[in-house]
């Protein structure tokens, strides 16, 4: 139970989730685009936080606030050397990355969009990349264009350059697929924005994760992710925007925390990021979220990425030997996260999941959040294995066996119907 | 000690693959006098429903849909159901579907759609073997809307 780049067997005791059966079987949890799993390290962070720490941030005199701020403070800085940043106060926390996203539509974006500007938008976007765009372009009267995706899954760039003109005022763009799991050339797109003008805010949910990220040299405006895909708790996102940026943005939320001072008709507002944090914050995940950067960056971003290409391969291969199977996305490792979207000749992929549960093995099924997608796949939906740094090779193999059931209950090639 | 393979036979029954890979009455119907449709908007499955309705009778019932093989072999098994029914005796049937996918021993009438009776155990499914349950019942009640009218 190992990969050349990193100690899977010694990673999994650190996930005490792993360790259930599902159905009688051992649990083959391969839903990690979803949601990753979290180490008994951030559990206990979680727990320390609550029984030794527990106060109100920023705004208290006596002990523990100021370990709680203290602690708090501390993840902005880990959060920027997360991504590559070098300011810790151009780190906004926020409650997942599709607030982070939606906070620029709203904070940027109405006092920068108008009417017949346009924002350029990509076909293999989440929801949460796209529908906060329209909402904005609704209330401005801006217009929304989308990049092609080509057959094997990648951006067409020549679509691009010819989209992104003076009316473009912002390109945003995921970094790596949630379905294919395709990376995109951020920095090549970054250049032709900024020629062109325009600001560009990538979507990091899927990359940062899973990769090293370095934003500096990616050159982009604006960077969202979130913790809960990377070993952190459930509501805490990162937004991060480029030195200066939160400075010219009014704010997001009103409320206690983002002013400076309150008088009967008008307020000014804090500095920096804590603008955009009305109200009290979700202190003890982010401390929580603190302790999973510790985790990825003791284990090195580069041996995550590592381990994700070896099984990616591995996977690609057995469901190629397997037969019968589709696999959407591009096939070069170096393009593509540890994603693998695939149909099954014959069985919706609900069936498919169906019948992986009664292995144990946790995969998603269904359009994966990106209908605009589906439909350029011409799939009503795919199913979808995604690894994380806990996944192996035997797990995979799982998932393979599991598969050949599902061909054993739908198959008889001569009469299966075009689903 | 190896594991037992686990067991689909309860859910894929035979009767439900045959429906799945060979839907009946699937298409459209030249002089429909009611259609209605429905959708999934969690797992994307969709069913259209033609209807006509002479009198009090569905004479003809044809429907159009993609999705898993409980949605759409429960659709074929609906239209083979109520075709050439009246419509008390199809919102009867489609009420008694319903208790039958709450949980409840599947009444006679039910016929072949007995063979969904497992569906009551995967809870996230159940909603497959309803959808077009509900897009029937929204033409019925376009139907009877129409004979309500009619008589004024």
């Amino acid at each position: 139970m190992i990969t050349q780049a990193l100690d899977v067997a010694r990673i999994r005791q650190d996930f005490p989730i792993l360790a259930q059966e599902v159905h009688g079987r051992p649990l083959v949890y391969l839903d990690n685009a979803a949601t990753t799993q979290k180490p008994r390290q951030v559990i206990d962070a979680l727990v320390r936080y609550y029984e030794t720490t527990n106060a109100n941030i920023h705004r208290g005199i006596h002990q523990l606030a100021v370990r709680a701020t203290e602690q708090y403070e501390a993840v902005r800085e880990k959060a920027t050397r997360h991504i590559g940043a070098s300011n810790s106060q151009d780190i906004v926390f926020t409650r997942n990355a599709t607030e982070s996203i939606n906070l620029v539509a709203r904070a940027w974006g109405d006092a920068n969009i108008g009417e017949g500007d346009e924002i350029v938008l990509t076909t293999m976007e989440h929801h949460s990349n796209i529908v906060p765009w329209q909402l904005l372009a609704q209330r401005r009267g801006a217009v929304l264009r989308y990049v092609a995706v080509t057959d094997d899954g990648y951006l067409d760039l020549e679509s691009l350059r010819a989209m992104v003109g003076e009316r473009t005022k912002l390109v945003s763009v995921v970094h790596a697929s949630n379905v294919l799991g395709t990376i995109n050339p951020v920095r090549e797109i970054a250049e032709v924005a900024h020629q062109a003008g325009a600001l560009v805010l990538v979507d990091g949910a899927q990359s940062a994760p899973h990769m090293a990220v370095d934003v500096a040299s990616m050159g982009c405006d604006f960077f969202a992710f979130s913790s809960h895909k990377m070993l952190g708790p459930t509501g805490v996102g990162v937004l991060w925007a480029r030195e200066g940026l939160l400075d010219e943005m009014d704010p997001f939320l009103g409320g206690g925390e983002m002013i400076s001072i309150v008088r009967p008709d008008r307020s000014t507002w804090a500095e920096g990021p804590h603008k955009f944090e009305a109200g009290t914050p979700n202190i003890a995940d982010v401390i929580a979220f603190g302790t999973a950067l510790d985790y990825l960056a003791e284990l090195g971003m580069e041996r995550v990425r590592e381990h994700e290409k070896e099984l990616t391969a591995y996977a690609m291969a057995a469901l190629e030997d397997l037969g019968g199977v589709t696999i959407h996305g591009p096939r070069k490792l170096e393009d593509r996260g540890g994603v693998v979207s695939f149909t099954v000749d014959g069985a919706h992929p609900h069936d498919v999941s169906t019948i992986l549960d009664g292995h144990g093995v946790a995969i998603r099924a269904g359009h994966h959040c990106a209908q605009l997608l589906m439909r350029r796949l011409s799939v009503p939906a795919t199913n979808r294995a995604s690894f994380y740094i806990y996944n192996t090779e035997q797990e995979v193999d799982a998932l393979v066996a599991a598969l050949r059931h599902v061909q054993e209950v739908f198959g008889d090639a001569d009469t299966r119907t075009a689903v | 000690m190896p594991i037992p393979e686990p067991q689909f036979d309860d859910l894929y029954r035979e009767i439900i693959l045959d429906h799945y890979r060979r839907p009946r009455n699937r298409g459209e119907l030249s002089a429909p006098t009611q259609q209605a449709e429905g959708m999934n908007p969690v797992c994307g499955d969709e069913i259209e429903l033609d209807l006509r309705v002479t009198g009090e009778t569905i004479e003809e019932i044809a429907f159009r849909g993609q999705g898993c093989s409980i949605s759409q072999s429960s659709a074929s098994l609906l239209t083979e159901r109520v075709k050439g029914r009246d419509i008390a005796e199809a919102e009867r049937v489609s009420a008694k579907f319903k208790a039958m996918m709450n949980g409840d021993e599947p009444d006679i009438e039910l016929g072949d759609l007995e063979a969904l009776q497992g569906v009551a155990k995967f809870p996230v499914r159940v909603k497959c073997a309803l959808l077009g349950w509900k897009v029937l019942e929204e033409g019925l009640s376009q139907a009877k809307k129409g004979i309500k009218e009619a008589r004024g």
